[in-house]
């Protein structure tokens, strides 16, 4: 971890000792565990208080169906001021899968969101538009996840 | 004598009766709003991207991108596939810039791995993600003059990006699926001679440069056509997170290979060119400039290019020579280890962005410790500029959506992926 982003998270701790429930320095790359109530309050501050102003990716991925909690949502940040990055990461179980939409705060998060909707189940509360954007609006389930077969349940025809 | 009213509706509803509600034949369509469907054929949607523009008369009031055409659930196969296996699948993401997606690939497995690359492979692929770059630009190119109506250009572009397609054939023995670069290093190393043809295409390339921007830069015509459309400012281009030649475009001087250098690119000296209108015309100048660049970058990696190893010391994930397996024991047994079962790879994530031809490629790989990955995604940048097409389009006409598609620089398998 730079100096810089230990300064980054020390501040974001500060702001809010609530919102920070893990850190991990791993491979060079810092991960802040976000609890789910907190993520919105979590990158305003990021984005007006320390400059992460470019939301690289938004990403889900699913732990496997024996997990708890079941699935993560991956933020990734960049900062164009001062490039250094961050990955923020929300946990959510499988009885309720739904997080808070960040994009009142980065548009792009809008299309990264439906994406992760789309194939991975989570369901961002107040997002403007969260419809399936790669697959079909008749797809049944969701393809990323891992009890979902490779080969689907049955051929695919459109109708 | 009173002229009798005229009226069309009476007319117009006697014809045929169960017209479907979305081709029903409207009264006066000047006064509402009309939905026109571009694609999913239309050649210069660069593949099968539709588009459902909301059109006043010829005025564009909203373009709402329609993806997922050529979905084929790569993430997801990545995760029922060895590391190794993974980079084939790469290839086909953006079929401009294969090489890219590969090192993308193989430099998130080798933090993963905490591998160390040799010198020789940092150089070559350096080498070739330049030339890779220029050929993406070339079709950029070629393909944007088409649509805008410069027919020749193409064929100029095409000529030369067909060079570095050999190049990238003579190297790896693909030209637009080349699997190069491998976990730990390369595939294979250079062919005898490949030096001489390189810099005989680089000998060519400053000309043929010069002729592009005779054919266009210069042109009244282009300039018109570009000039002041498909405006995205500075806030807006960060906020839709437009990565590349478009974020540069905008004035924002963000080039990954200098902000946060991989394979040793901070040991290069070349220049981010950056424009500040954030219209067509300064993405078209900052990719034409970035040409330029990355031509130099290309000349630098040949001369450094010294004789030794192309692969890491790591003999439980790096194929071994076909010499060494023909005389020791251990050699033979790793490479049926590594083909048959896959290695292993430490638990962990990472995120690994380069600068792509395109904008940040970025790839978020997991692993829970065995040979297969346990999530793969990559963050595609003609993803995420796509998303950002409606806030260029709104209030501009409607012939001038083509040159915002093309200023973009899309391909839509990698969108769709």
């Amino acid at each position: 971890m730079t100096d810089k982003l230990h300064e980054f998270v020390a501040k974001l701790k500060t702001e809010g000792p609530a919102w920070v429930s893990e850190v991990k320095d791993a491979l060079g790359e810092v991960t802040v565990t976000v609890p789910r109530e907190n993520i919105l309050q979590v990158c305003l501050y990021l984005k007006t208080g320390l400059g992460f102003d470019l939301l690289a990716d938004l990403c889900g991925a699913d732990r496997g169906p024996e997990e708890e909690p079941r699935f993560e949502v991956n933020y990734h940040l960049f900062s164009t001021t001062h490039h250094q990055r961050l990955r923020l990461k929300v946990l959510l179980s499988e009885d309720d899968p739904s997080v808070k939409s960040v994009t009142s705060i980065w548009k792009t998060a809008e299309w990264h969101e439906r994406e992760t909707y789309d194939l991975v189940g989570v369901i961002f509360e107040d997002h403007p538009d969260l419809r399936r954007i790669l697959l079909p609006s008749d797809f049944d389930g969701y393809a990323l996840r891992k009890d979902y077969p490779l080969r689907g349940y049955e051929p695919y025809s459109m109708n | 004598m009173v002229k009798p009213e005229f009226d069309r509706r009476q007319t117009m509803s006697t014809a045929v009766n169960n017209i479907p509600s979305q081709f029903e034949v409207l009264d006066n369509p000047l006064e509402s709003e009309m939905t026109l469907s571009m694609g999913p054929q239309h050649p210069s949607t660069h593949g099968v991207l539709r588009l459902d523009l909301r059109l006043d008369g010829e005025l564009v009031l909203r373009a709402i991108p329609d993806i997922g055409y050529l979905h084929t659930g790569m993430e997801k196969l990545f995760e029922y596939k060895k590391y190794q296996q993974g980079i084939v699948i790469t290839d086909r993401m953006d079929y401009l810039n294969p090489l890219g997606n590969n090192l993308v690939y193989v430099m998130a497995g080798e933090k993963l791995l905490q591998l160390e690359i040799p010198e020789r492979a940092q150089v070559i692929r350096v080498l070739f993600c330049e030339l890779q770059r220029i050929a993406s630009h070339l079709v950029w190119l070629g393909t944007h003059a088409l649509d805008l109506g410069a027919m020749s250009v193409f064929f100029y572009c095409f000529r030369h990006r067909e060079k570095i397609l050999n190049l990238i054939e003579a190297a790896s023995g693909g030209r637009l699926t080349p699997s190069y670069f491998r976990i730990g290093g390369l595939m294979m190393d250079l062919p005898a001679g490949f030096d001489r043809r390189c810099k005989q295409f680089l000998d060519d390339f400053p000309e043929a440069l010069e002729t592009f921007d005779t054919l266009v830069t210069g042109n009244t015509i282009w300039q018109s056509r570009t000039m002041g459309i498909g405006v995205i400012s500075r806030e807006d281009a960060i906020d839709w997170g437009l990565t590349g030649p478009c974020l540069r475009g905008s004035g924002v001087d963000i080039d990954l290979r200098r902000d946060n250098p991989y394979c040793g690119y901070e040991t290069y000296d070349f220049e981010v060119p950056t424009e500040t209108d954030g219209d067509v015309w300064s993405r078209f100048m900052v990719r034409m400039r970035e040409m330029n660049e990355s031509y130099k970058i290309c000349r630098q990696a040949l001369e450094r290019l010294k004789p030794g190893p192309i692969k890491a010391d790591a003999p439980k994930v790096v194929l071994p020579d076909r010499d060494d397996m023909r005389k020791h024991m251990d050699s033979l047994i790793h490479h049926f280890l590594i083909v048959a079962e896959g290695f292993n790879v430490p638990e962990g994530e990472v995120y690994m962005p380069i600068e792509a031809s395109k904008g940040e490629l970025g790839v978020y790989m997991k692993s829970n410790g065995g040979p297969k990955p346990d999530r793969v995604h990559f963050r595609g940048p003609s993803f995420v500029n796509l998303s950002a097409l409606p806030v260029m389009t709104e209030g501009e006409m409607v012939a001038d959506v083509v040159a915002i598609i093309g200023s973009l620089d899309i391909v839509l398998g990698e969108i769709d992926r």
